[in-house]
């Protein structure tokens, strides 16, 4: 399917949500529990205009962005780790079973008691929440690594750096693409969460401020906001280097 | 340029998931000259791949040892499966396995003309077909202009024409530059049309049943009645 016929599917999948929305909205007339897309693109000007939703928006992101980091580098290194190693999987495979297992609730609020109601104690937990995942993801990449390579790499010679780079991380690629895509869909999600039980600004806080009026338009320009800056980076950013990282399939 | 000695004391594999232990070496030795083309010729799974493994050093996993004439000395390996990265061009695969430098981009493409892929140089490995593949494999091999040139039934499963014609290619690539082959097949035509020494294996454990010079040249090689001769006398003895 050609780019622009993509885009076109797009619109129209898009447009007959916001219609049914519209339609919707209209029958329940009842403006302040169900706003129509104008109001909402209203809410969404006067939070643009006063500032607060570029400077929440950036704060978010600036959060999603270290969990996410975090998350991967640590989430990966344990994975590749457990993959190589039969006796790093038995000692930590337990560990990973129990983490992802546990409510991302409980981890939260248990940064939070135990390290105070800090910046570093919400990132934390959003990063412990996604650990596991990636961990999981990447022991079946190192799992995976083709002997056959990494002998032929051996024999002719390859040094460490050159064995990385063009026999190792090509081989577990996909795997990150496909840790780094479920990571940002869960990140973004418990990040709100995060900033709602314990931090003064961000969008999460910012959702609570107006759950408590029960201001639904502003919690649905918040919520499309960020979804539309997610969404642009799973477009932009993830899936055009899955693309290039996977140009040499047939 | 290296001879070897390879001497095996012991090499078996343990058991595993319901196979029995194979012990695939007892006491052998074999001395392979420096600038000999060594045909192994026996049946499948009798342990020849093992042995290339160890005479490469990726199997250290046996009792005894490996001895070259020369120190380090530089193994161009063709493997039973080409072992391509395929992620990387045609080119980058030949060049990856090459010190860095012009002179050696310029040899590459060399071989890789030779090797007729002179128009795949951009290509992706697995977009080839496996003779191709092939082809490739063995440039990488000869491109680093090895010491010492192991060769796992490296025509296996391709038809024949193609076969003759990658033969012919590698016998008249080692006679520019001559090297030390050590060249692995189940096919007695083509040890005989192609070594100057052909050693027949059989085991297990795997033992030296015959040792037969080929003193053709290379235009007898091409000859059916002469291959055949020198062939009737590895077969029989062997059989
Ligand atoms: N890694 C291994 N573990 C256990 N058995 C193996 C292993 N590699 C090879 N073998 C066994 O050793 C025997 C010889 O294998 P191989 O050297 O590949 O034979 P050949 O190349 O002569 O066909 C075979 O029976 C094979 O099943
Ligand atoms: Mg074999």
């Amino acid at each position: 399917m050609g780019a622009a016929s993509r885009l076109g599917w797009w619109a129209i999948s898009l447009g007959a949500f916001v219609a049914v929305w519209w339609l919707a909205a209209l029958i329940y007339a009842e403006p302040k529990l169900l706003p129509t897309p104008p109001h909402v693109l209203d809410a969404l000007l006067v939070l643009a205009k006063s500032g607060a939703l570029f400077s929440n928006l950036a704060i978010t992101l600036a959060r999603v962005a270290a969990a996410f980091l975090l998350a991967m580098s640590i989430g990966s290194a344990l994975g590749i780790l457990m993959g190589m190693s039969m006796t790093a999987d038995r000692l930590l495979g337990p560990w990973v079973v129990l983490f992802l297992n546990l409510p991302a609730l409980v981890i939260i609020m248990l940064c939070y008691v135990w390290f105070g109601l800090i910046e570093a104690a919400a990132v934390a937990a959003v990063a412990i929440n996604k650990i596991p995942n990636v961990a999981v993801t990447l022991r079946e990449g190192a799992a995976a690594l083709s002997r056959d390579l990494a002998e032929m790499a051996a024999i002719y010679r390859f040094s460490r750096w050159k064995t990385l780079r063009h026999v190792i991380l090509p081989q577990l690629a996909p795997y990150f693409a496909a840790a780094a895509r479920s990571g940002l869909a869960l990140v973004w999600k418990i990040v709100l969460v995060v900033e709602l039980l314990g931090r003064p600004n961000g969008v999460g806080f910012e959702l609570q401020t107006a759950f408590q009026l029960w201001d639904v338009a502003t919690i649905l320009a918040y919520a499309l906001a960020f979804g539309l800056i997610v969404q642009a980076i799973e477009l932009g950013v993830i899936q055009p280097w899955e693309q290039a990282v996977n140009r040499w399939r047939r | 340029m290296s001879g070897l000695t390879v001497e095996i004391a012991d090499k078996t594999f343990p058991a595993s998931d319901g196979a029995p232990e194979r012990a695939l070496y007892r006491d052998f030795r074999l001395e392979v000259a420096d600038r000999s083309f060594v045909a192994l010729l026996g049946p499948s799974g009798l342990g020849k791949t093992t042995l290339l493994n160890i005479v490469a050093g990726v199997d250290k996993d046996f009792r005894g040892k490996v001895a070259f004439t020369s120190e380090k000395p530089r193994i161009g390996y063709a493997f039973q499966s080409p072992r391509l990265l395929p992620w990387r061009t045609v080119l980058d695969n030949v060049l990856l396995a090459l010190p860095k430098g012009r002179e050696h981009v310029e040899r590459a493409r060399a071989v890789l003309g030779e090797m007729g892929l002179g128009d795949a140089e951009r290509v992706f490995p697995e977009r080839l077909s496996l003779g191709m593949q092939r082809r490739v494999a063995l440039a990488r091999a000869f491109a680093l202009e090895p010491d010492l040139l192991l060769m796992d039934e490296p025509f296996v499963s391709l038809d024949e024409q193609t076969a003759e014609k990658l033969r012919d290619l590698l016998a008249d690539l080692i006679q520019r530059r001559p090297t030390t082959v050590l060249f692995v097949t189940h096919d007695s035509r083509e040890a005989v049309r192609l070594a100057d020494r052909v050693v027949v294996l059989a085991g297990p454990p795997v033992r030296i049943e015959r040792d037969v010079r080929v003193e053709l040249t290379p235009e007898k090689r091409r000859e059916a009645g002469d291959v055949e001769r020198v062939r009737d006398h590895v077969v029989r003895v062997a059989g």
